[in-house]
């Protein structure tokens, strides 16, 4: 890369004015030479701004789309804004942080956001870390494997749930009739706290297992043979290649993945909300599975309490950048000790 | 590699084929347990898709009854035409295509040139630039939904496609994807001979970036499609059933009407999912690749 700027750089006095060179020996005109000044000094401006040219619709529609509602959001929720006349606004300090922190649904939504998230996301990265490894074998018709894996992916959050309330029902569901064939009486799905837990989890493990599982084939394709030959020649077994060569060096990976996962799980809104057979934001009919996402849109849409809502945003926020700086912090033990 | 010098004694019936199994880049053979455990993932991956067809071939009635069916019933037709008419699904896949088409086709351009700057060419504050792309992935889209929503409100464009399609025109991790790949596959020679020659940025651009980056940027443009595609949040806030439905929205309307009939409903789920599917069911292998290929670091 450093070589490509160098010439890249130095081009403009060769090259640059190519196009027109007069024929070799010939004197330079004065006109010709203020030409070249000038196709010069363009070729300087083209390599000097271009890159920042063709970065910034990127940035500017950040800015409008990303950056700029962040702030307001921050903004919003020190005030008291209602859904129906959204820019009527009433400084009210932190007193919207207050009132959801004094609110036990928001203690349950975050409860709840923090279980189904850690029933979602563990069983998730572990079955994609060992589907990975499988896969890493050599295999027949790997691509079809890996393609019904990734089916799911394809599929939306509104027909798969559509379709787990279904394979969930409590009198003529699918899976309580498969429990019962063993034995296990009908579990209500939708309205015990714990079932309807790892009912709305299950639907993100199936949706997003397969996808994991692929970013680790990819990293565990690139750790370099001979590490797993040499192990081999210490005498390490399988299992020991997968423990000592394999999770080393897949540790950035599943830092990333961890991360990811955590982001989607904080914010689930749409598995919860449309396995809801109440139909409403409450996540059920006990606030059972009422995630932060369903309590956000609950204040904001149904109370319509914008202010508010802003404020369990900026909460989820905050929350967030706790884990990272909580994995970063992680992430550098390990590689101190790594 | 010498395999068969210094093996260790134990269970070594599969190493003489190393060397072999190197090349393509996995390890060892699958044993008989590993296409078991690969069946039942594949299998418990696409029941659910299954199973959404054969809850839309039947009656409603049916589908409440123990057992519950394990095959198709002869309503599929009926159904997909109630479904297809009730929740208005015809306006509403045109409303996603233009709104996924769009989005995709915009994400892709942007990115490519981003990634091209990222990747290639040498600019101030380039490392900064990139850790704020990085690190714009990390925003949660719901902080930003309420001043969008306000904004939406106040420009009224409620229940108006270009209020789903402004917020996604924007793809860090399109950037990020985009730069991977041009790091490797745009060789610096090419650009510098391009430069010689006395190309501009702009044709640089359009003359050697966009051809080496085509597959990727075909790539790119079906995960792009395929996410605004299935985007949920944002739509279901500014868009009714009613108004300007795109897919997702008059899907979920489905289950949230008071019409109990369940074979209905999947029957909706299924016409919103199938044309997804057969994208993927064509172009599964590089869109898996495109996944894996993002997944790596550089």
């Amino acid at each position: 890369m450093t070589t490509g700027h160098d010439t890249a750089a130095a081009s403009p006095a060769k090259g640059g004015a190519a196009p027109g060179r007069p024929p070799a020996g010939a004197p330079e005109t004065e006109r010709e030479q203020r030409r070249r000044a000038r196709l010069s000094r363009r070729w300087q401006r083209d390599v000097r701004w271009s890159p920042y040219a063709f970065v910034s619709p990127f940035f500017l529609l950040f800015l409008a789309f990303g950056l700029f509602p962040l702030v307001y959001t921050g903004w919003a929720s020190l005030h008291q804004v209602e859904l129906t006349a959204p820019t009527d606004m009433n400084w009210v300090g932190l007193r919207n942080y207050t009132r959801i922190f004094d609110d036990d649904f928001f203690w349950n939504a975050a409860r709840n956001t923090l279980t189904i998230g850690v029933i979602s996301t563990v069983p998730q990265l572990l079955m994609a870390l060992g589907l990975a490894h499988i896969l890493n074998y050599r295999l027949r018709a790997s691509t079809f494997y890996r393609v019904a894996m990734l089916a799911p992916y394809a599929t939306s959050i509104a027909a798969a749930s559509l379709v787990f309330v279904l394979l969930f029902g409590r009198d003529y569901g699918m899976i309580n009739w498969a429990l019962g064939a063993v034995g296990i009486d009908n579990i209500d799905w939708q309205n015990d706290k714990w079932p309807s837990q790892i009912a709305v989890s299950t639907i993100v493990i199936w949706r997003w297992t397969g996808y994991n599982a692929l970013i680790y084939l990819a990293a565990m394709q690139a750790i370099p043979q001979d590490l797993y030959e040499s192990a081999a020649l210490d005498g390490a077994n399988r299992w020991q290649q997968f423990f000592h060569v394999t999770l080393p060096a897949l540790r950035p990976t599943i830092l990333f993945t961890v991360v990811v996962s955590t982001i989607g799980a904080s914010q689930l809104f749409g598995e919860p909300l449309l396995f809801d057979a109440n139909k409403g934001a409450s996540g059920g009919s006990q606030h059972q599975f009422q995630t932060l996402g369903l309590y956000l849109y609950e204040q904001g849409w149904v109370n319509q309490h914008l202010g508010r809502a802003s404020a369990i945003a900026w909460t989820m926020f905050l929350i967030l950048i706790v884990i990272g700086i909580v994995n970063y912090v992680i992430s550098r033990r390990l590689r101190a000790s790594g | 590699m010498t395999t068969t010098l210094t093996e260790p004694p134990a269970q070594e019936t599969e190493r003489p084929r190393r060397p072999k199994a190197a090349r393509a880049g996995g390890t060892l053979h699958a044993g008989p347990v590993a296409y078991v455990i690969l069946a039942l993932f594949a299998i418990g991956s696409l029941f659910p898709l299954v199973w959404t067809a054969i809850a839309a071939s039947r009656d409603n009635n049916r589908l409440a009854e123990t057992p519950p069916p394990f095959w198709f019933g002869s309503n599929l037709m009926d159904n997909l035409d109630i479904a297809w008419s009730d929740a208005n699904l015809g306006e509403a896949f045109l409303n996603t295509t233009i709104v996924a088409g769009i989005s995709a086709l915009t994400i892709v351009v942007l990115s490519t040139v981003a990634g091209f700057a990222f990747a290639k060419l040498r600019f101030k504050g380039r490392n900064a630039l990139m850790l704020i792309v990085i690190g714009t992935m990390m925003v949660p889209p719901q902080l930003s939904v309420i001043p969008l929503y306000m904004m939406v409100a106040e420009l009224d464009w409620t229940d108006q496609l270009q209020a789903v399609i402004l917020p996604s025109l924007v793809s860090a991790f399109g950037v990020f994807f985009m730069r991977q790949y041009l790091l490797q596959a745009l060789p610096d020679e090419l650009i510098e001979a391009a430069r010689v020659d006395g190309a501009g940025s702009w044709r640089v651009v359009w003359h050697i970036v966009f051809p080496a980056a085509r597959p990727a940027m075909a790539v790119l443009g079906m995960l792009m499609f395929v996410q605004t595609w299935n985007d949920f949040l944002w739509p279901f806030l500014v868009l009714t059933q009613t108004g300007n439905p795109t897919v997702q929205v008059a899907v979920a309307g489905l289950g949230r009407g008071y019409t109990p009939d369940q074979s209905l409903i999947m029957a909706g789920a299924l016409l919103g999912t199938l044309p997804l599917l057969l994208v993927f069911a064509i172009f599964g292998k590089q869109i898996v690749g495109g996944i894996m290929q993002g997944a790596v670091k550089g």
